[in-house]
């Protein structure tokens, strides 16, 4: 069983997102520790990208951040090799395809695979085109996270038939951030997801508080929480910690 | 191989969101682009509106003064709303309406594209929104108003570099947002497939004529066509019918801004190399770990860290030369032409006759050299100006 299925044998998953070296690479290795003592049963440690077009105003800001930091793919590396000394707790990289294309395909995922990564979301990129990184991904074990959005209707089950780790479900139209209310009809689509596969089905895009976090891990296996981490960053900066501690406490707590 | 590719590059690299959306648009496309009543309604629109064919017009005074090949000008400047980014506006508002669309959105870089966008929604009764970098706002205010006076909303985009790839990336984030009653009018040869494909077949309108103009002129094919490159819709579409020929030369114009040996340029084939950005796998400026370079011109239009995927192909098999032009050497070519012919070129289009300027005096009398003139240059006065240390108010 890969590291990320373990992830859901506990119950419901609830899976933070930061970007990495936002507000610093050290605090970024500290928030790992922290928040799986805090109940995050898998972390997305998001790669910073000069231009993330998936992301809203929130993750942008902190992909600056983080770049403006100096942080590149190999000291994040290098901060992944520090953090698998001392946790085993699943982690995935979340980035774009240019970071990793850029990088040299098998070189980032076969470094990542060593360092202990299990898995790799791409937002960019769809089913259609997933043959530019999935060979290299199953040859180094990495699970290659597949998504899909309120608008994928009759793809899903063609999406999920051959998706490895957990589906990533959108829950919303739109960039990342957060919502004050989610109309999507998740239900049906992780529905959809089941029939064709069962496979782990994690919620994302626009939950921060535990009435949704709640109310979408009653329809799924986890709950992806972004924007409203990295705004507790944006506001503590070097401060962050105990703060996010809180919080995914919180959410954690909502869903079990 | 994934759909649209021109040799390894094009494809669609966008989030699952847009994938319906966009195959939506390529079966519309397949089927309209068959249909005897859209290509009637399009070409009466060229005719009609636009005021195509433009002119292809010899200029004698510059071939003159440059003392060598023949110089034709393609007059793509004399279209509605001064620019050739009007013939792929509007061959894709018409198939949007077509698909039920009520609302267009557009990025833009100089503005022209946006202008035309806004025309096009204010002829066929669409709702249309515009995204532009705020540095470009500020560069192309006149522009700006104009768009907001056919009915657009221009969105000043503050993201990244505040330029023109920050614009695409938030058009797209926008069209994410918002699918079902909206189309993307993508402006340039770029992005997901099938926009590289659809782009350059509204635009190839511009090959298609110039060959039929030339023919009737000189009795034979020019030796080199010119045209500047950004995303390159301009110039795919005055390459496009001469592909084939392999007698012709075609050369695309870059932007060096300062220079190539410094940051501060936009020469994709010159600095970039091959990554995968905005929908697309092509080549790109960009940093060791694929971080999109903040490119410059002075040229709002050309100010883009890539370049579109036939493009890239057609530099791979070595059928088109990619050329960088400083933002200097366009400057002498925009001031040099509005002197010698009395034609005002767009700051884009005035890479492509410096680059002409360059090799025309090395060439035999005989030989014939075509620029496409992509647009006219009234809204790059008070750049050039600023340039040269003049402050003019509009």
């Amino acid at each position: 069983m890969s590291n990320i299925k373990k992830a859901f044998e506990k119950g419901k998953a609830f899976i933070p997102f930061i970007t990495c070296g936002d507000p610093s690479i050290e605090v970024t290795e500290q928030l790992v520790y922290t928040m799986e003592k805090a109940g995050a049963d898998l972390i997305e440690l998001g790669i910073p990208f000069s231009d993330p077009t998936a992301e809203g105003p929130v993750i942008q800001a902190a992909n600056l951040r983080a770049l403006t930091n100096g942080v590149t793919t190999d000291k994040i590396f290098d901060m992944v090799e520090k953090i698998r000394q001392n946790t085993n707790i699943p982690l995935v990289f979340m980035t774009y395809a240019n970071v990793v294309f850029s990088y040299g395909s098998e070189k980032f995922i076969s470094k990542a695979s060593q360092l202990g990564i299990d898995g790799l979301i791409l937002p960019d990129l769809p089913f259609e085109e997933k043959l530019e990184f999935l060979p290299l991904c199953k040859q180094y074990n990495i699970d290659l996270i597949s998504l899909i959005a309120p608008t994928s209707h009759k793809r899903i089950s063609m999406i999920a038939k051959q998706a490895d780790g957990f589906i990533y479900c959108v829950s919303s139209m739109g960039v990342t951030g957060v919502r004050s209310e989610i109309t999507t009809d998740v239900s049906a689509m992780i529905e959809l997801v089941k029939k064709a596969q069962n496979i782990p089905c994690a919620v994302g895009f626009g939950i921060s508080t535990p009435e949704q976090a709640k109310q979408m891990a009653n329809k799924a296996d986890g709950i992806i929480v972004g924007s409203a981490i990295v705004k507790i960053c944006e506001k503590y900066g070097e401060n962050c910690i105990p703060y996010i501690e809180d919080y995914v406490k919180q959410m954690k707590q909502a869903i079990l | 191989m994934s759909k649209g590719r021109f040799g390894v590059h094009g494809g669609q690299y966008i989030p699952e969101t847009l994938m319906n959306a966009i195959i939506e648009l390529e079966e519309a496309y397949n089927h309209y682009k068959n249909d005897a009543q859209f290509q009637k309604e399009l070409s009466d629109l060229f005719q009609n509106y636009t005021g195509r064919p433009s002119l292809l017009y010899y200029a004698q005074h510059l071939t003159q003064q440059l003392g060598g090949a023949k110089i034709y000008l393609k007059r793509e400047d004399l279209n509605h709303t001064g620019a050739h980014k009007i013939n792929n506006v509007l061959g894709q508002t018409l198939l949007a309406k077509k698909m039920g669309k009520t609302r267009v959105i557009a990025e833009t870089g100089a503005g022209q594209h946006g202008v035309a966008t806004a025309t096009a929604a204010a002829l066929m009764g669409m709702e249309c929104e515009i995204f532009m970098g705020k540095e470009d706002t500020e560069r192309q205010a006149l522009n700006v108003y104009k768009m907001r006076l056919l009915g657009a909303k221009v969105h000043s985009v503050t993201s990244g570099t505040a330029t023109l790839k920050d614009a695409v990336s938030e058009t797209m984030r926008e069209w994410t947002n918002r699918i079902d009653d909206t189309h993307y009018v993508l402006g340039s040869v770029m992005g997901p497939h099938p926009f590289p494909t659809i782009v350059r077949d509204f635009q190839a309108v511009i090959s298609k004529e110039m060959k039929q103009q030339i023919l009737e002129k000189e009795g034979r094919l020019p030796d080199v066509v010119l045209a500047c490159v950004g995303g390159g819709s301009n110039a795919i579409g005055a390459f496009y019918h001469f592909i084939e020929d392999t007698s012709v030369k075609l050369i695309g114009c870059e932007a060096a801004g300062r220079g190539v040996n410094t940051a501060e340029t936009a020469a994709t084939i010159a600095t970039g190399r091959l990554g995968i950005f905005h929908g697309m796998k092509s080549y790109f400026c960009q940093d060791d770990y694929g971080q999109i370079a903040p490119v410059y011109s002075i040229s709002a239009g050309l100010d883009y860290p890539g370049i579109g995927p036939e493009h890239a192909w057609l530099y791979d098999t070595g059928r088109a030369e990619y050329v960088p032009i400083t933002d200097e050497q366009a400057v002498e070519a925009f001031e040099y032409l509005s002197r010698v012919e009395g034609i005002i070129p767009a700051l884009e289009s005035a890479h492509a006759v410096a680059h002409a300027m360059k090799i025309a005096p090395n060439m035999d009398k005989d030989k014939i050299i075509i620029i496409n003139i992509s647009g006219r240059g009234d809204k790059d006065c008070v750049s050039v100006a600023k340039y040269r240390g003049e402050n003019i108010n509009e």
